[in-house]
């Protein structure tokens, strides 16, 4: 046996507990426990062993081994505790081979340290009856991001419905302001995860990308206080914020007849000029973002339409032209 | 995966707990095999199953647990008690599952065995609440598509056809490439593959695959070319580089952390970088692209270049 009062012991001693309890088909009393667990023995006084064993039985629980107390005297209410097997252990999850091949690639998706350890572990548990197979999806390597340390804590938030705290910091502003926010949903789009949820100071559903949370998460203990509308979107809200909203402008381009492919990529409709130009038709969201855009391609891509579109790109380009003054010869 | 220095006793006996039953299921494995499919050093392991042998369901020889490492292989028996894992905590359920839904949406795993797979592990581990408020999407199916096309390729080991976009030189090539893996960085997919056009191993931006065609031939990368280390990104930096001296504006100043600068100094609101590029198309598009809040110092022939870019450009509207 491990020293006594070292993890090592107490490890001994929640594992033996922990066996003796799954193994007996009646709940067993306490004084029967303290004969079956060699640590209990060695403890001398009755109160010492009482403290112990109530620590023990509380750790266990917070574990999620379903320990359970029993009625077992029938003139006297003497107790006794067992862990039912079937309440204690997952149910087989009979996973076919393509079935067991994603479950395994899902477990390896997440970039978070604790979170990848932690479905490391359910991995392990619910592969653990099965062969050692070849992973068909070895050269795969999906990360679900959730790196962020904001992560867990609005996970649990999220899970428990209750209220949090953070310092936030908008783009374009300096600095990092508090926000309280009751948490609603937690969404994962295009690799990054955002909050949403309802702005207690703002009295308003805000947005949050977990990257711009600069201090740690507070969880509070306050429930949730304003129900989640019917009628939120996370994903309509994430993507108004993060510029990644349907394009709906419409353009027409002229575009060199070796130039412009990501351009073309997008293009509703590409129709030729003459050996040289071709028309292209597509759709835009951000006008500044695509004013851009099309100025990278320097004379390549001409805009006909609309007026504001070509006014930014002539802006732009003019901007570029005076910075580099006195390089044109 | 690293692990606090010190372990509570209640993590170890919740590791011990999920490692019995697997060691069950594998009786005479390895020991450096037993610690690599654990997560854990082969002395932690051996440090486990001693522990493991002093206990069990009584104190009678035959209530202990038989766990044994001789000749460096793993037997654990007589542990029925605990032969069968621990239910999932919400936490490791959540992982597997979020991890699913993110397969499902990315359509990287083949969405039938994805559905089929979520519905017995949502029936093993019940309902949780709030679980539906985690949630992962995706919205770009031609991505999905692509994706799932590659997944196949690179199970089935066979060399793809790419018809391939690069926006920042406006180049579109077609190239074969044997894939060596997909990975998801920074928001997207690449795949890296061994690129018979380049004679290296090259990313390929799963959304910038105009066209993919799976080839009958089979994939055969070289033996020992490395995969690139994605930690740090997907930017790659060449060897034969010209170095560029940029004026940023504070508008510019994320030039600086997208792409890796060998220098940088300040020059009151302005950062000064060097840029090293081999490609000057793709460094003339980028200052055209940011509109006046980066000014290109020198080479005074990339300068130039850019300038009579922009002003052959405007001229273009000017005429009626």
């Amino acid at each position: 046996m491990a020293a006594p009062n070292t993890p090592a012991a107490k490890t001994e001693r929640l594992l033996n507990l922990t066996m003796s309890l799954l193994s007996s088909r009646i709940p067993v009393p306490k004084q029967r426990i303290r004969r079956m667990v060699e640590a209990y023995q060695l403890v001398e006084s009755d109160e010492a062993f009482d403290r112990m064993f109530e620590r023990d039985k509380e750790d266990l629980r917070a574990m999620g081994i379903p320990l359970v107390t029993e009625d077992i005297g029938i003139f006297e209410d003497e107790q006794g505790y067992r862990i039912d097997q079937r309440e204690y252990a997952l149910p087989p999850v009979e996973l076919a081979a393509d079935e067991r091949a994603v479950v395994g690639l899902a477990s390896r998706a997440w970039a978070h340290a604790t979170m990848a350890g932690t479905a490391a572990t359910a991995w392990r548990k619910v592969a653990a009856s099965d062969e050692v197979g070849e992973d068909p999806f070895a050269g795969l390597e999906p990360q679900l991001g959730g790196a962020e340390p904001a992560f867990e804590p609005l996970k649990d938030a999220v899970l428990t419905g209750t209220s949090v705290r953070f310092d936030y910091a908008r783009p374009g502003t300096d600095g990092a302001v508090p926000r309280r926010v009751e948490p609603w949903y937690l969404t994962a789009w295009h690799g990054r995860w955002y909050l949403v949820g309802h702005d207690l100071d703002r009295e308003a559903t805000r947005v949050f990308r977990l990257s711009r949370i600069t201090s740690a998460v507070t969880v509070t203990r306050d429930p949730i206080s304003v129900a989640i509308p019917d009628d939120v979107d996370p994903v309509r809200m994430i993507a108004a914020i993060d510029g990644r909203e349907p394009s709906q402008s419409p353009a027409v381009l002229r575009v060199r007849t070796d130039a412009g492919h990501w351009l073309r990529r997008r293009a509703d409709r590409v129709e030729p000029i003459d050996d040289q130009w071709d028309r292209v038709h597509l759709q835009h969201s951000g006008l500044h973002g695509f004013a851009s855009e099309i100025a990278s391609h320097g004379p390549d891509v001409v805009v006909e339409e609309p007026t504001e579109l070509r006014d930014a790109v002539v802006d732009h380009l003019r901007a570029v032209v005076d910075v580099h003054e006195g390089s044109l010869r | 995966m690293s692990r606090p220095s010190v372990e509570s006793a209640t993590s170890r006996v919740q590791r011990l707990l999920t490692m019995v039953p697997w060691l069950v299921s594998r009786q005479g494995i390895e020991i450096e095999e037993a610690a690599a499919g654990l997560g854990i050093t082969e002395q932690q392991l051996v440090a486990d199953l001693d522990l493991l042998f002093m206990c069990g369901y009584g104190q009678m020889p035959d209530e202990m647990i038989e766990a044994s490492y001789e000749g460096g292989r793993i037997f654990v028996t007589n542990a029925d008690a605990i032969a069968r894992p621990l239910r999932l905590s919400v936490d490791e359920a959540i992982s597997l599952i979020v991890g699913l839904r993110s397969l499902a949406a990315s359509g990287a795993g083949e969405s039938s065995a994805v559905e089929r797979a979520l519905a017995k592990l949502e029936e093993a581990t019940g309902s949780i609440p709030g679980m539906e408020r985690v949630v992962v999407v995706e919205d770009d199916t031609q991505v999905g598509q692509t994706t799932a096309v590659l997944r196949d390729a690179l199970a089935a080991a066979r060399r793809v056809h790419l018809t391939y976009v690069v926006p920042s030189r406006d180049e579109r090539t077609e190239r074969d490439v044997d894939p060596m893996r997909l990975a998801h960085v920074e928001g997207h997919w690449y795949l890296e593959g061994w690129c018979h056009r380049a004679q290296d191993v090259r990313l390929f931006r799963v959304d910038r695959i105009e066209q993919v065609e799976v080839l009958d031939e089979a994939s055969t990368p070289p033996e020992g070319v490395a995969r690139r280390d994605l930690s740090a990104g997907a930017y790659q930096q060449g060897a034969a580089d010209v170095p560029v001296t940029l004026r940023l504006r504070p508008a510019a100043h994320w030039v600086a952390e997208y792409y890796p600068v060998t220098s940088r100094t300040t020059s009151g609101e302005d950062l000064v970088v060097t840029l090293p590029t081999s490609n000057e198309g793709f460094l003339r598009r980028l200052v055209l692209r940011l509109g006046g809040s980066a000014v290109i110092s020198g080479p005074v022939e990339l300068r130039e270049s850019v300038a009579t870019q922009a002003a052959e450009a405007l001229a273009a509207y000017s005429s009626p």
